[in-house]
Parts: C-alpha cells; sequence; structure tokens
C-alpha cells in the first residue's frame, strides 16, 4: 500500500532512502536532505523487528476507521524509525507496553475493482 | 540593522472564547481589535501595520476585511497562516515591521470560527469512487493510510507525543497526564473568558471517554471560535504616550520563532520538544531571565499530554522531572511556576488562529495586574508559548516596567 513496503524481495519488509553523505533516513521520495542538504540517496533495507517507542490506542478513529486501534511508533534494530499499527493482540494498555518488542506483518487492507490487493503492514509483539 | 530597543504590548483584548454561530469572523476579530485600540488609548489611524492571522480562512484576506470594518488606511496587511502557532506570527510580522523602523505602532489580531469541526488531522484523501488502486503522493500509497499505518489526528499525535516521554522518563503514566487536566479545568473557574468553567475530579477525567489513550475527552482541547488582539509600539513612540498607557505597557523581553530541526524519526512522529526548547533557550537568553524567576506561563496545552512534555522543555522542572512536577503542584496557580492560570486551550479553548495572541493577552493581563479573581500577585514576568505542528513553535518572554 506504500512504496517502501517491499513484497515481492523475499520475505517482505521496508526501505529507507538513506542520505549519501549523512546518513540520515527517510521513508518518502526525497528531493534533498533535511539533514545536510545533499542530493545522493541509497536504498537501504530496514529490520523486521524493533521496539515500542511511543503509542496510543485510538478509540475515536477517522471516519470509515475501525476502532480501537493502536498507532505506534517504532525504533527499528540497526536503526530507522516508523509509524504504523500494533496488530495481533488486544489494543489495551495491558497487552501494549512502551519498550515492548515486536515484529513486522503484513496483511490485505483492501481489494479495488480489478482484484488488486493493497497489501499493508503492521507489528505484532513477539517473546522477549 | 534592526533596533535593539524593546518593543511594548500597550493594549490587548481577547472575546470570550466559546461557540458564536450568529456572529461571523470578521465581527470576533473586530471586537478584539477595537477593544485592545481602546485599551491602548490609540486608534486604527496610528497603526503602521496589520497582522492578521487565521488557519482556516487564511486565503480569505481576513486582514483587509477587518480594516473594511474598523479603518481602511492603507497600512501593509500581512495575513499569515502557520498552524496553531498562527497567532503568534501574526504578532511577529507586526513586532519585526516595529524592530525594522517600518511602523512604529501595530496591530496584531487572531481569530478563529472553527464551531463543532470534531478532531483535526485527518488529512487523508477523499479517494470516494476511485476503484484502481494508484500509487499516490509522496509514499506512493495506494489507499489512505490514516488508522492502518497509525495516526495522524491531533489526539493521538500528542498522545505519543506524551507517551515518548514516558519511555524515555520515570514517573510518568496516565495519572500524570490527567493531573495536568484536573488542574487546567480547576482554574479555568476563575477564568470568565474561558469556553469551559468546569472543575472535574481526577477520577471524572480518567474515567471519561477515551478518544485516544492516554487522553481522554477532558484532556482534549474543544474547537471553538474567538479572536484576541494586541497594539505593539516601539520604545521611542511609547515615550511621548500618557503617562497612564506607559505605566500599563509591558515590555516583549524576548520574541522567538523555531521550526523544526532534523532530528531522527522527526518526519515519522512530529516532534514537539526539540523546537519548544530551541525557542525556549533562545527566549531566555534573549531576555536574561532564569525560568526560576518566571511568576506565570501560558504553554500550549491542546492535549493534556503535550503539556507535560512542555514542563520539561520550557525548562519549569529538573530534566526528565515532569511526573514529579504535576505531582507535587508546582504547576498549580499556587504552585512554583503557575502554568495555564488561564485554564489553558484544555478549558479556555483553542480557536486555533487566536490562541497565540490570546496567551499574550493573558499573561500582560496579570503583569498589569488586572486578571481579577485569577491574578497571580505580583507577577512581573511572565512566558508565552504556542506550538503549531508541522513545525512551528513561539515563545514570549513578558516583563511589566514599573
Amino acid at each position: 500500500m506504500v512504496e517502501y513496503l517491499i513484497l515481492d524481495e523475499g520475505e517482505p519488509h521496508l526501505v529507507a532512502n538513506v542520505c549519501a553523505s549523512c546518513g540520515a533516513e527517510y521513508l518518502d521520495r526525497r528531493n534533498a536532505c533535511a539533514r545536510c542538504g545533499a542530493r545522493q540517496f541509497e536504498r537501504q533495507r530496514l529490520a523486521n523487528e524493533g521496539v515500542v517507542r511511543t503509542f496510543s490506542i485510538v478509540h475515536r478513529a477517522a471516519k470509515g476507521v475501525p476502532a480501537p486501534y493502536v498507532s505506534a511508533v517504532i525504533d527499528l534494530e540497526g536503526g530507522g524509525r516508523v509509524k504504523s499499527n500494533i496488530v495481533g493482540t488486544d489494543p489495551d494498555p495491558e497487552h501494549v507496553k512502551l519498550g515492548m518488542k515486536v515484529r513486522l506483518t503484513t496483511y490485505v487492507a483492501a481489494t479495488d475493482d480489478r482484484g488488486t490487493e493493497a497489501v499493508a503492514f503492521g507489528y505484532e509483539p513477539i517473546a522477549g | 540593522m534592526a533596533s535593539d530597543e524593546p518593543v511594548w504590548i500597550i493594549g490587548a483584548h481577547m472575546t470570550k472564547f466559546g461557540r458564536y454561530p450568529d456572529r461571523d469572523l470578521i465581527d470576533l476579530a473586530s471586537e478584539a481589535a477595537l477593544a485592545a485600540l481602546d485599551d491602548g488609548s490609540v486608534t486604527v489611524q496610528d497603526m503602521g501595520v496589520l497582522g492578521s492571522g487565521c488557519l482556516y480562512q487564511a486565503n480569505a484576506g481576513v486582514g483587509q476585511r477587518l480594516q473594511k470594518q474598523i479603518g481602511q488606511t492603507g497600512v501593509p496587511v500581512y495575513n499569515v497562516a502557520n498552524a496553531c502557532a498562527t497567532g503568534a506570527t501574526a504578532v511577529r510580522t507586526v513586532y519585526l515591521t516595529i524592530k525594522a523602523g517600518e511602523a512604529d505602532m501595530g496591530l496584531a489580531v487572531g481569530v478563529e470560527q472553527m464551531g463543532k469541526m470534531g478532531m483535526l488531522g485527518a488529512g487523508d484523501r477523499e479517494r470516494g469512487t476511485e476503484t484502481v488502486f494508484e500509487p499516490s503522493g509522496r509514499y506512493g500509497s495506494v489507499i489512505g493510510t490514516e488508522g492502518r499505518l497509525g495516526t495522524n489526528l491531533m489526539p493521538g499525535v500528542f498522545a505519543q507525543a506524551g507517551m515518548e516521554y514516558a519511555f524515555e522518563h520515570d514517573g510518568v503514566g496516565f495519572e500524570q497526564f490527567a493531573k495536568v487536566a484536573e488542574k487546567n479545568h480547576a482554574h479555568s473557574e476563575l477564568n470568565p473568558l474561558a469556553q469551559y468553567q468546569k472543575r472535574f475530579g481526577l477520577e471524572d477525567i480518567m474515567n471519561a471517554e477515551m478518544i485516544a489513550y492516554p487522553n481522554t475527552l477532558l484532556m482534549c482541547c474543544p474547537t471553538g471560535d474567538g479572536a484576541a488582539a494586541v497594539v505593539l509600539c516601539s520604545d521611542e513612540r511609547l515615550r511621548s504616550l500618557p503617562s497612564e498607557v506607559q505605566r500599563r505597557a509591558v515590555k516583549i523581553s524576548a520574541s522567538v520563532m523555531t521550526s523544526d530541526p532534523w532530528v531522527e524519526g522527526g518526519q515519522v512522529q512530529p516532534d514537539v520538544n526539540t523546537l519548544t526548547r530551541n525557542a525556549a533557550d533562545q527566549a531566555y537568553e534573549i531576555a536574561g531571565v532564569d525560568p526560576r524567576d518566571l511568576d506565570l506561563v501560558e504553554l500550549h496545552d491542546c492535549f493534556a499530554t503535550a503539556e507535560l512534555c512542555h514542563y520539561d522543555n520550557l525548562s519549569l522542572c529538573e530534566p526528565g522531572g515532569a511526573g514529579d512536577f504535576i505531582d507535587r503542584g508546582g504547576p498549580w496557580r499556587d504552585g512554583d511556576i503557575p502554568v495555564n492560570v488561564s485554564g489553558g486551550l484544555l478549558s479556555k479553548g483553542h480557536p486555533l488562529g487566536a490562541t497565540g495572541v490570546a496567551n499574550l493577552y493573558e499573561v500582560a493581563t496579570h503583569l498589569r495586574g488586572e486578571a481579577g479573581d485569577r491574578q497571580i500577585e505580583g507577577a512581573k514576568v511572565g512566558l508565552t508559548h504556542v506550538i503549531g505542528l508541522g513545525s512551528a513553535c513561539a515563545v514570549h518572554i513578558l516583563e511589566k516596567t514599573a
């Protein structure tokens, strides 16, 4: 569902545009580096595991969005930070904890009229 | 070369915040502007510049429409928009014009009419009838990301800002965030200009409808309507004004605006901290004021979680000590540094464009000793802070003169 989620090169994973000069990481299409101003970028695979840096359990959601759900920011192993939903656990403060270890997972979020699936990613808790 | 002389507030006013379905934006702006001019014993003819802040009608010539009601004098008008820092940005256009020597007096007005517009930030594209996925936007998304790849709604974004603070520091949780709302709602009882003036117990706050954990309904600011205005004046011009105007004048000891410097992850989750720290640090240095000297602070409590972070960002508490600061009552009106004695955005309301002017009105009114029941006795130095996501942050330090 987004270009930085790669589905056709082995295990699903995220990629970042990394500044060739200073190493700053971005998930979007870039014009230049917001940190150092350089204009060359390299694609870099991000780790699928990380820890929950922060989260919110959204009860009053945007129109058409099922609630409650858990929005979170994940610190990825080896660097990089990404925002997505925590899935595969109950959306309450007893099950979602700061610093909890999680792993990327994918699911079909929608299908268009030609049968094309939009695959989304979330993070599910893992042991340890 | 900008002047080293200070700029002064000589007039200030805010409308009561609330909902005004029978009045329009210009009615509200006119009320605030005319009263601020009267407060400073000056007229619109004295104004050399007009700064007008309104977010949702940013392209609608609000400043010129205001002039057409209160005085078409031909002076420069700047219509500005800068998220929730819009009002403060209007103030700064006037401030900078005076600093540059292009005018010696000017009017800044912030106004917004939001009605009951609901939660802000659900900016997903309407895909409506589209049935074939096509990548679009900078992330090449084929469907809306809101609620799938986390949230961009304000209650959740600021909840995450607070929970990030809790991740990094001990002694912070749901209860500490709720205590912020308990304080601000209690403070609002003394402020007749607040949209809501109702005290709530901690249990009521924690058991209210959960909007985005840990922010319950009573920990989120309301939408609303309102306006605020200030008249600014150069040092030289002030000396030619009546002694009563001079006596009531409030000095702007620092006026600082910042945006986000690059930080890791700052484009993933908005960083409300670094630019606030930068603005505050600069303001303290420019004004020669220590945070411990502050008699009151009006800071941007759009959500209870945000206020807690800003205790630390504005150096009102020990580094990492925001949880302890609220636990020991530090920001209550009888505490170490009273914070949001107006009731804050949580109770006073948050008509976006008006907010960054209304906080100057609040602090100036205390420094003048004219805040009535909510007066902080003997207040001599105060600080205002606003932040608009994107981000824009403004910090002002005001001082009593006489």
